[in-house]
């Protein structure tokens, strides 16, 4: 029998009377595990974080976190629970020592407890050098740490992080995958959002794709991968699109699905290297100039494509794994 | 459940916050009180000749007459900082996580409204001291000079929690700002702050004198000026008033707005975080 923590059933919420921010949404998943919610803009992930943290009364539906109703006891789930949103919620006009001891005292920890934890969670997070210093004078990338400090602080059983990465540098971006590695390692059971594929690929247990307010599909990254079916051809050119599209229509060798933003298109290649050799021929047929045509394992982002026939954020990833991508 | 104590010591927490930022970013602070400094010397030198020659002269100068409205202005125009204050916690998510704690509701907004009474406070003595260097003299004695400064901050505090309203009901620090001031700049001029009402027109002067802002800066007026300002103000003598009912009638007015605008503000609290 597995251990749930989070569970919730059936979640509609609407905005404004018209906007089903979640559509029927049910999602659950165990203890100790990181479980990524994977959409685009929009998509309805920070309004279930929202139901999941007290912060919004669903229309209808229900939801538990570590066996706390958090509709009928949010107080009791407050207890349970730390969030990190999108924002980084600490005051510039205290040091970041301040801001931790400030919230370890709203957990209504003593006086002396509110310090050492700050100490630990200070430490944990690599902080202890600018601890004392103001947080206007932090980069972004130590200001969203910090963040993460805070809701650390009590000791959360289920923390839940929304685009906890978004817009910061490559690098801290790195230094906070293993910060939150660490997390779950120590126990704790996480559930993140984010709109990059490839935080998800690293990250979560577990991924769940939300659109539209609704679950989409879930599994782990490798399930999800699979459900595109095996590789994918990759096709590179600059403005003609359209045209390679119809030309593999017209080859009937796939559908295929075209990204703007990356100026690809790419089809499933259930054949591998022979619908590889069709594809070029087609193409070749039409004299249509291709600048690369490569074979390759699907990404999350295939995955995302085909679930929802659009492409995510573009993801601003370093360098290194943009190589390691078009590879 | 949250016990009493946990909830004042979460009021505590917020409220000293709040009053640190003011200490921080010393800017915020020197801002808020050269303006109001400003205005008492501007006021005092540019108009006060001319107000002058319209009021009794047993006050001695305009000093005396404009130090007890402009300390009630004072605490009317720093009740916006409510507004500003709350949205901009709002917009930095710092609300979402107050509200993800374990902690007592009633703590953030009771602990903008008592950080913002608290800075009102610190200004209200600047400005005093200024103005007691420039030919203050309370001539009602000292504890009636605290009395009316007391009361003057529980007029504030009242507004803060009107404030609180206007400020959840915009959202943005911006809109914050202008609506906060549109109610409060004809309350503040339409009233006896500045001049006598008895120089406005009648329509007007009915208004003035019947609205909560005259109602303060008559009491705090007669705290420090004694029965001499009731005296000489015929719409105070005519209707009998006395130093202690024109306290009674400031109480009513603190406590009247406070049980009007803070379920609002309370109300409007809940509605804006979900």
């Amino acid at each position: 029998m597995t251990d749930i923590i989070v569970q919730a059933d059936n979640i509609v919420h609407t905005f404004g009377g018209t906007v089903r921010a979640l559509d029927d949404i049910s999602v659950s998943f165990e203890r100790g595990i990181i479980y990524g919610l994977l959409g685009p803009n929009g998509a309805g992930k920070t309004t279930l974080i929202r139901v999941l943290t007290t912060l919004l009364k669903p229309d209808s539906g229900s939801a538990h976190v570590a066996g706390i109703d958090v509709i009928q006891d949010a107080k009791g789930a407050r207890e349970k629970i730390g969030l990190a949103g999108q924002n980084a919620a600490v005051d510039g006009y205290q040091t970041g020592r301040e801001n931790l001891i400030m919230v370890g005292r709203l957990y209504n920890l003593s006086k002396r407890q509110a310090k050492e934890r700050a100490d630990d969670v200070l430490e944990r997070i690599n902080l202890t050098d600018a601890a004392d210093r103001q947080v206007m004078t932090y980069s972004g990338g130590m200001k969203r740490r910090l963040d993460l400090a805070a809701s650390i602080v009590g000791r959360p059983e289920v923390l839940f992080l929304d685009e906890p990465t978004t817009g910061i540098d490559p690098r801290s971006r790195l230094g906070l995958w293993e910060i939150i590695n660490e997390l779950v390692a120590d126990g704790t059971t996480l559930l993140l959002t984010t709109q990059y594929l490839e935080e998800a690929d690293r990250l979560a247990t577990r991924i769940g794709v939300i659109d539209h307010g609704k679950l989409i599909a879930e599994g782990t990254a490798d399930e999800l991968k699979t459900q595109v079916g095996g590789d994918v051809i990759e096709i590179h050119t600059g403005d003609e699109l359209a045209s390679v599209a119809d030309a593999l229509r017209r080859g009937s060798i796939a559908e295929p699905i075209i990204n703007t933003a990356r100026k690809t298109v790419t089809i499933p290649a259930p054949k591998a290297a022979t619908s590889l050799l069709e594809a070029v021929r087609v193409l070749d047929d039409s004299g249509i100039e291709v600048h690369d045509i490569a074979l390759r394992r699907p990404t999350l982002d295939d995955v995302f494509l085909t679930l929802t026939g659009k492409a995510t954020e573009e993801t601003p990833v370093p360098e290194k794994s943009k190589g390691r991508r078009s590879r | 459940m949250t016990t009493l104590t946990q909830t004042a010591s979460h009021i505590g927490i917020i409220t000293r916050r709040n009053l640190l930022r003011n200490i921080r970013l010393p800017q915020l602070l020197l801002f808020s009180t050269v303006q109001p400094v400003m205005f008492l010397l501007l006021f005092n030198y540019v108009f006060g000749g001319s107000i002058a020659r319209s009021i009794p002269p047993i006050f001695g100068d305009y000093i005396n007459y404009l130090l007890p409205g402009i300390i009630v202005q004072n605490v009317v125009f720093a009740a916006t900082a409510t507004a500003v204050g709350l949205t901009e916690d709002l917009q930095a998510g710092v609300i979402d996580r107050f509200r993800s704690l374990p902690m007592a509701r009633s703590a953030v907004l009771a602990g903008r409204t008592f950080a913002d009474v608290g800075r009102a406070a610190f200004v209200i003595s600047l400005m005093t001291a200024v103005g007691y260097l420039i030919g203050f003299r309370p001539l009602n004695g000292f504890f009636s000079l605290v009395l009316a400064v007391v009361l003057a901050l529980g007029f504030g505090y009242s507004m803060s929690w009107v404030m609180a309203w206007v400020g959840l009901k915009v959202k943005t620090p911006e809109a914050a700002q202008s609506a906060g001031f549109l109610p409060i700049f004809p309350l503040v001029f339409a009233s006896s702050v500045f001049v006598p009402t008895s120089t406005m027109p009648s329509w007007l002067a009915s208004f003035a004198e019947n609205q909560p802002v005259t109602v303060l800066a008559n009491t705090a007026r007669a705290l420090i000026l004694g029965d001499a300002y009731i005296a000489g103000e015929p719409h105070l003598a005519a209707s009998g008033a006395t130093i202690g009912s024109l306290v009674l009638l400031s109480l009513a007015w603190i406590i009247g707005i406070v049980a009007v605008a803070a379920p609002f503000a309370v109300r409007s609290y809940r509605k804006t975080v979900e």
